[in-house]
């Protein structure tokens, strides 16, 4: 029951300017502001981290693994989207 | 610098960071005392990183007393060697963790204090006095932001949490005058632009902790009752037996590597 | 038919190394297998904080006292990693917390043994973190993505913590005598125990073959207490200390150490509650949680009152 009041929260951490926020795992809290001190102690305690956010993991909403045919599949044949699919002259082709 | 500093102003100075590495050693030792007795897991690791900044901040400024005092004396001779009667830690250091309540009560006191003492120490002429406010005022302001929260939730929780804040708040009060005393040294180093003159901190202090303390619904207690000594090494029992534990193993056998 | 469908789907997942995620079909003795191995790691952590614990007021030195306060706090952020872990298969960190104190879920018998010397301290930190890390190498395989990215972290924490304790023994045995025979008898007490860590023999062993088949763990306990086994000789050599198994011996043929037999009746009788702080470790566990009660509820209690008032 250690935390039989508490919130469960999702935390993310950009470990340097210029890279994306990455999830690294979750923890208890009170509220947003508690989640965000407990992240810096929890998840930054060897400088991992710039800037953190954290998400109630109640309010994110996942895609399940049965609508992965009907997400995700349709993009498989569609390799026009994809620079590789493009083959040019040697001349140019660090484009 | 230390080389430019005369005999006798470096003695003061040294005497002045001892003081300074007393007051966090011993606070530090109390809130790690919580480390693994928390009341949720989030809290153990919040709390031992508070713990760890005190320590550091012990070690630097030991640190600086073993350059000051050029003489042997190490860093860990200041913390382990010497006596109950001979640390010059403020009371309100000392005083043992207690419940949650008492413990947060207390961080809120000494947090609003340093962070106020800090703010002056940064400008000290004495560059190594001022590096380590630098380095230190940042935690607090951590600190505090937490203390700060914690006696809110504690003051307007529930019915029985109000109850301990308030105990808390009334049984530490009495401890809290002695930090803005001056004494012969502590006006040396106030005059010679090195240390802080502490009574020009009160009435910030009491401003802050009186608006926290009535934003968290807890009574400000009467001025009725003051301890005083911590600087004179006239300290509380629990500081002896805090010592005798903390120094056990170091004492055993004293003078090795560890 | 369509459960038999997905078990052979998950199967063939797991067969061609394509990780398992917290959305995924998955059978449910894997969930309960995963749950009862994962939440046992997170009360392992927790609880080892205690052993280590009970020398942070008294480490000899300011040096060794961050370190050390650093290292147990890293235990809690390890079980508190863990929990989370666990939490993504659906069980609350509440009703495992639940398991813990009442006996229904396990911890590394490990713990149960008392730290008597400072010298325990550094003995921890080199054997049952260095057992525990080789295990953990390990499980940075495991099927379950969530609990192989813990893995990936935790090794990554924990090598500080072996380093600090092989550290704290070297200056020890390369101190007075007195300090090298604290160091002895504390290798002397924790060699063996750090051993039974890995489990019981494969043939005992009574997870392992399905653990083995989902892939939850990789190698065998024998396998990874021979690694351990093979690792740990050269370092209490270099200590200069004497070895506690007096039949180990090199194995040219195996190219492995051949080492004695371990006293499963003592691993079977610490396990079963005759362990020196079995119940002082979970009674600290209740006491610390029920005082904390008063203080979670005032947390919950505030948060009811700010959202009112914001309503």
């Amino acid at each position: 029951m250690s935390a039989e009041n508490l919130q469960l929260f999702e935390i993310f951490l950009r470990s340097r300017r210029g890279l994306d926020h990455k999830h690294v795992g979750s923890l208890h809290a009170e509220d947003h502001e508690q989640a965000l001190e407990y992240a810096r102690d929890v998840y930054t305690r060897r400088s991992e981290g710039v800037s953190i956010w954290v998400v109630k993991s109640d309010d994110i909403c996942a895609s399940q693994e049965d609508d992965s045919e009907s997400f995700y599949d349709p993009s498989n044949d569609k390799p026009y989207r994809l620079a590789t699919y493009y083959q040019l002259p040697d001349e140019v082709n660090n484009m | 610098m230390v080389s430019d500093m005369n005999e006798e102003t470096k003695q003061a100075v040294l005497n002045y960071t001892i003081r300074l590495g007393d007051d966090a050693v011993v606070i530090g030792h109390r809130i790690a005392e919580w480390c693994r007795n928390a009341p949720f897991l989030e809290e153990d690791l919040a709390l031992s990183n508070v713990a760890l900044d005190f320590i550091g901040r012990a070690r630097m400024f030991y640190g600086y007393a073993e350059e000051l005092a050029d003489d042997g004396r190490k860093e860990d001779y200041f913390a382990y060697m010497r006596d109950h009667r001979e640390y010059q830690n403020l009371l309100i250091m000392e005083l043992p963790r207690g419940d949650f309540a008492y413990t947060m009560v207390r961080q809120l006191l000494v947090d609003v204090f340093n962070l106020y003492y800090l703010e002056q120490l940064i400008s000290s002429t004495d560059e190594t006095l001022a590096a380590i406010a630098g380095k230190a005022i940042k935690e607090t302001r951590y600190h505090l932001r937490r203390s700060h929260e914690w006696v809110l939730r504690l003051g307007l929780g529930t019915d029985e949490s109000k109850i301990r804040a308030q105990k808390a708040v009334d049984d530490i009060w009495g401890f809290t005058h002695e930090l803005f005393d001056l004494d012969e040294l502590e006006q040396q180093m106030a005059d010679a632009g090195i240390g802080v003159d502490n009574r020009s901190l009160q009435q910030d202090w009491s401003a802050k902790v009186k608006s926290i303390l009535e934003e968290a619904s807890l009574i400000v207690p009467e001025d009725s009752w003051k301890v005083k000594g911590g600087r004179e090494g006239y300290h509380t029992e629990y500081l002896g037996q805090m010592l005798n534990e903390m120094q056990c193993v170091h004492r055993a056998n004293p003078g090795l590597e560890w | 038919m369509v459960e038999i469908d997905q078990q052979q789907k998950f199967q063939n997942k797991i067969d061609a190394e394509i990780k398992i995620e917290p959305k995924d079909w998955m059978p449910e003795a894997y969930r309960k297998n995963l749950i009862r191995q994962i939440s046992q790691h997170a009360h392992s952590e927790v609880i080892g904080m205690q052993p280590e614990g009970n020398w942070i007021t008294r480490a000899p030195s300011l040096r060794r006292k961050a370190i050390l306060l650093a290292k147990v706090q890293d235990e809690g952020g390890h079980g508190l990693y863990l929990y989370s872990t666990a939490e993504t298969l659906g069980i609350t960190r509440e009703e495992m917390i639940n398991a813990l104190q009442d006996g229904s879920a396990r911890y590394a018998s490990i713990f149960n043994y008392p730290t008597q010397t400072w010298a325990d301290v550094g003995a921890i930190g080199w054997l049952v973190d260095g057992a525990a890390i080789v295990n953990q190498i390990s499980l940075q395989r495991t099927s379950y993505g969530p609990y192989s990215r813990s893995m990936v972290r935790i090794c990554k924490e924990e090598s500080f913590h072996q380093r600090q304790g092989y550290e704290l023994m070297l200056t020890l045995s390369r101190g007075s005598e007195a300090q090298k025979a604290m160091a002895q008898d504390s290798l002397n007490r924790f060699y063996w125990p750090s051993l039974m860590m890995f489990g019981p023999h494969d043939t005992e062993s009574a997870h392992s073959a399905s653990s083995m088949k989902w892939k939850v763990k990789r190698e065998t306990n024998d396998d990874l207490r021979q690694k351990f086994i093979d690792q740990t000789a050269p370092q209490i050599e270099f200590l200069g200390l004497q070895h506690p198994d007096k039949d180990l011996k090199w194995n040219d043929e195996k190219g492995q150490f051949d080492s004695g037999e371990i006293n499963w009746d003592e691993f079977w009788r610490v396990i079963n509650g005759d362990g020196h702080c079995n119940r002082q470790r979970v009674q600290h566990h209740i006491n610390a949680h029920k005082e904390g009660a008063w203080v979670r509820e005032a947390m919950a209690s505030y948060q009811q009152k700010k959202k009112s008032k914001a309503a």
